[in-house]
């Protein structure tokens, strides 16, 4: 049996059954469209490419493996930046533990509410990036999302807006299977920062679909919950217009598990996309950063870093891809993934792709594994710093150089304080 | 202050003899020097009393002011007030010159018991010495050494000194890279230091250093060993004749 048909059968073993929320008609043939997917690719399987190095199976499985709730005792995420805050619990919008959903300069809805409504502009990008990302890699699970998710935030750009949006993922049920799908549209010119926090549950899946158009500027800054059992695989997709610009950066502490993927499709000319990200593990810990960025213009730039700290086990992993179609000259694209292994039985497990058919591009990529660096620790404790700070203020500098891609200096401060802190409780 | 009684080192990997007796007494207030051709095991001594991995003790002892060195941690040297100004100051990318500073003055401190140092205190303490070894805000604010100049790097080991104030200095090969204005420079920052209770032990190839930095008594070291001990007037010897004459003399 081929692996296409054993992933088929068992896919739809697993959905049999199940059936797409009910809600407006609009959103009902996108989602059948996007469970026709699914059923038609199904359900990841190990031996898939783009799944070698991350077990998909806790992701696919009928029910999540429990994940009891962390009390990390820290302050939350981003609690010292002004912002509008969006709460879910367990995957579900919280209205009351949410700030009144509105702003200047944008609109803002739950997905649950814009389902019901008969005529919404999300028809035109609610599963759309998301069913164009599939080619030529699929993603069954954003496929899965766009199915099934029934809570989401809607979010309209129509302005400059200064003050973030900020998701906040409160994982309250040891059993939770959340499913949440995000769906942000901008209009030319505009700007707009996204934050997200919070482990969310124990099993999470979520989209965010970006549409970026000439001009506009997105930021995304994100710090994956810290409860330790929980598993997440999450998928950005954006499409970048003329001129504008697509910043986003994850910070992930913990976690057994997390599938971070990224597709982005740079359309217009002068376009600019950083992706970046830190992340420390410590012993069972399998962290996936898996990045496909399309140049389908002339003189764009994308840029990709990513740093791993790993301990006792943990395993990182980056799949990134660049993609240079024939057109797209004078490309820039940049690409770096490296990792701390704090020792032996750490790994890092890297597949860097360029795939470039202009003949005017620099497109660079590298990836390192390493220890600290013994010079630099003796050189540090030579001067009276005791070897476990010594090896922390390394391993924060290691991660820094990621930390530093995010332009907002408050937001820089919020991430490295939360990794300082991790390191911190590690030390002796 | 400064005591190493008969010490033998070799190499942790490898069966190769580095130190082969050494012994040497640097009192407070004192400057000794080491002179000594390539290979003859200046550094490696700079090393080991600094508590570098890599070199197995065999035999002998070293001590600060009666504590046993070779028993202690690194950084548990540098906290009794041990300082080794490096010949290769090493690089560190990310973190910064004033982060790393004030870490290491506040770890000290806490490992003797003191209160840590004020941010502001610091600030105040470290712009000061700065300001006269010349190294500019920026430099401070730059990753440790990193796109530093061969002179520059030197002055920012002579600025950790200033603020560690460690009781025993040990410069290793710190002229080596440097020109004649930044020689000056650093000559007159590791003057600025000395103190009836600080010793000084300074490794150099050559006696042009010890124009600036004015030693108390020369040590010429060969083979592991230190094979004559004098006044300033050995550093001269040396660089009139070269080491040939001494090692004939006491083979």
């Amino acid at each position: 049996m081929s692996l296409l048909v054993q992933k088929q059968e068992a896919t739809a073993a697993l959905l049999d059954g199940v059936s797409v929320p009910a809600g407006a008609s609009w959103i009902t043939s996108i989602r059948d469209a996007a469970m026709a997917r699914v059923v038609d690719n199904g359900l990841p399987h190990r031996r898939d490419e783009y799944w070698k190095y991350t077990r998909p199976d806790t992701l696919t499985a009928q029910d999540p493996v429990p994940a009891p709730v962390f009390d990390s005792g820290e302050a939350p995420m981003f609690d010292e930046i002004d912002r509008l805050k969006v709460v879910f619990v367990d995957g579900i919008f919280d209205a009351d533990q949410s700030d009144a959903l509105e702003g200047e300069g944008f609109t803002i809805e739950c997905l649950s509410d814009v389902a019901q409504k008969d005529i919404h502009w999300a028809k035109d990008l609610y599963g759309q990036l998301e069913a164009k990302g599939q080619d030529p890699v699929e993603r069954p699970l954003a496929s899965l999302n766009t199915a099934l998710a029934e809570d989401g935030i809607v979010i309209h750009v129509t302005g400059k807006v200064s003050r973030p949006v900020s998701f906040i993922y409160k994982h309250e049920d040891e059993n939770s299977d959340a499913i949440l799908h995000h769906v942000v549209k901008m209009e030319e010119g505009t700007s707009f920062t996204l934050l997200e926090n919070g482990p969310a549950a124990a099993r999470f899946n979520t989209v965010l679909e970006v549409d970026v158009p000439d001009n506009a500027e997105f930021h995304h800054v994100r710090a994956q919950g810290r409860d330790h059992d929980r598993r997440a695989a999450t998928h950005m997709f954006a499409r970048l217009g003329t001129e504008s610009v697509f910043k986003c950066f994850t910070v992930t502490v913990n976690g057994v598990l997390t599938r971070n993927e990224c597709v982005l499709e740079l359309t217009g000319d002068d376009a600019v996309a950083h992706v970046a990200g830190a992340c420390v593990g410590d012993g069972e810990f399998s962290h996936d950063d898996t990045v496909f960025i399309t140049h389908d213009a002339v003189n764009c730039e994308s840029r990709q870093v990513f740093k791993k700290v790993l301990r006792n086990g943990a395993t990182g992993v980056f799949q990134g891809k660049i993609l240079v179609k024939p057109d797209a000259q004078k490309t820039d694209g940049y690409q770096m993934s490296q990792s701390l292994l704090l020792d032996d039985d750490s790994q890092f497990l890297a597949k860097p792709e360029l795939e470039i058919y202009a003949d005017d591009v620099a497109c660079s990529h590298g990836s390192t594994s390493g220890a600290i660096d013994e010079e630099g620790l003796f050189y540090l404790r030579a001067r009276g710093v005791p070897k476990d700070i010594a090896t922390d203020l390394m391993t924060l500098a290691f991660l820094a150089e990621a930390v530093e891609e995010i332009e907002d200096e408050a937001l820089a401060d919020c991430i490295l304080t939360r990794l300082e802190g991790w390191l911190e409780r590690r030390r002796g | 202050m400064l005591e190493i009684k008969g010490l033998k080192v070799k190499l942790e990997d490898e069966d190769k003899q580095i130190l082969k007796g050494v012994d040497l007494k640097v009192e407070a207030g004192k400057v000794h020097a080491i002179m000594g051709p390539n290979g003859s095991g200046k550094s490696t001594l700079s090393y080991v009393l600094s508590g570098r991995d890599g070199y197995e003790v065999t035999d002998g002892e070293a001590t600060l002011d009666g504590e046993d060195l070779l028993d202690m941690e690194p950084e548990e040297r540098a906290a009794e007030g041990l300082f080794l100004a490096f010949q290769y100051p090493v690089e560190i990318p990310g973190v910064s010159n004033m982060t790393f500073l004030r870490t290491a003055v506040n770890a000290q401190r806490k490992a003797r018991d003191e209160e840590e140092l004020s941010a502001t205190d610091f600030l105040k303490d470290i712009r000061a010495k700065a300001k006269t070894l010349k190294i500019d805000a920026d430099m401070l604010k730059r990753p440790v050494n990193m796109g530093f100049s061969g002179g520059e790097k030197k002055r920012n080991e002579i600025l950790q000194m200033a603020m560690l104030e460690p009781k025993m200095c040990i410069l290793d090969e710190t002229d080596s890279g440097l020109d004649v204005d930044a020689m000056k420079l650093v000559s007159e920052g590791v003057n600025a230091l000395r103190d009836e209770g600080r010793g000084f032990l300074v490794i150099t190839h050559y006696q042009r250093l010890l124009d600036h930095i004015k030693p108390d008594v020369v040590h010429i070291m060969a083979d592991g060993r230190i094979v004559k001990t004098g006044g300033p007037e050995l550093a001269l010897e040396v660089e009139n004749n070269g080491y040939a004459d001494i090692l004939a003399e006491t083979a």
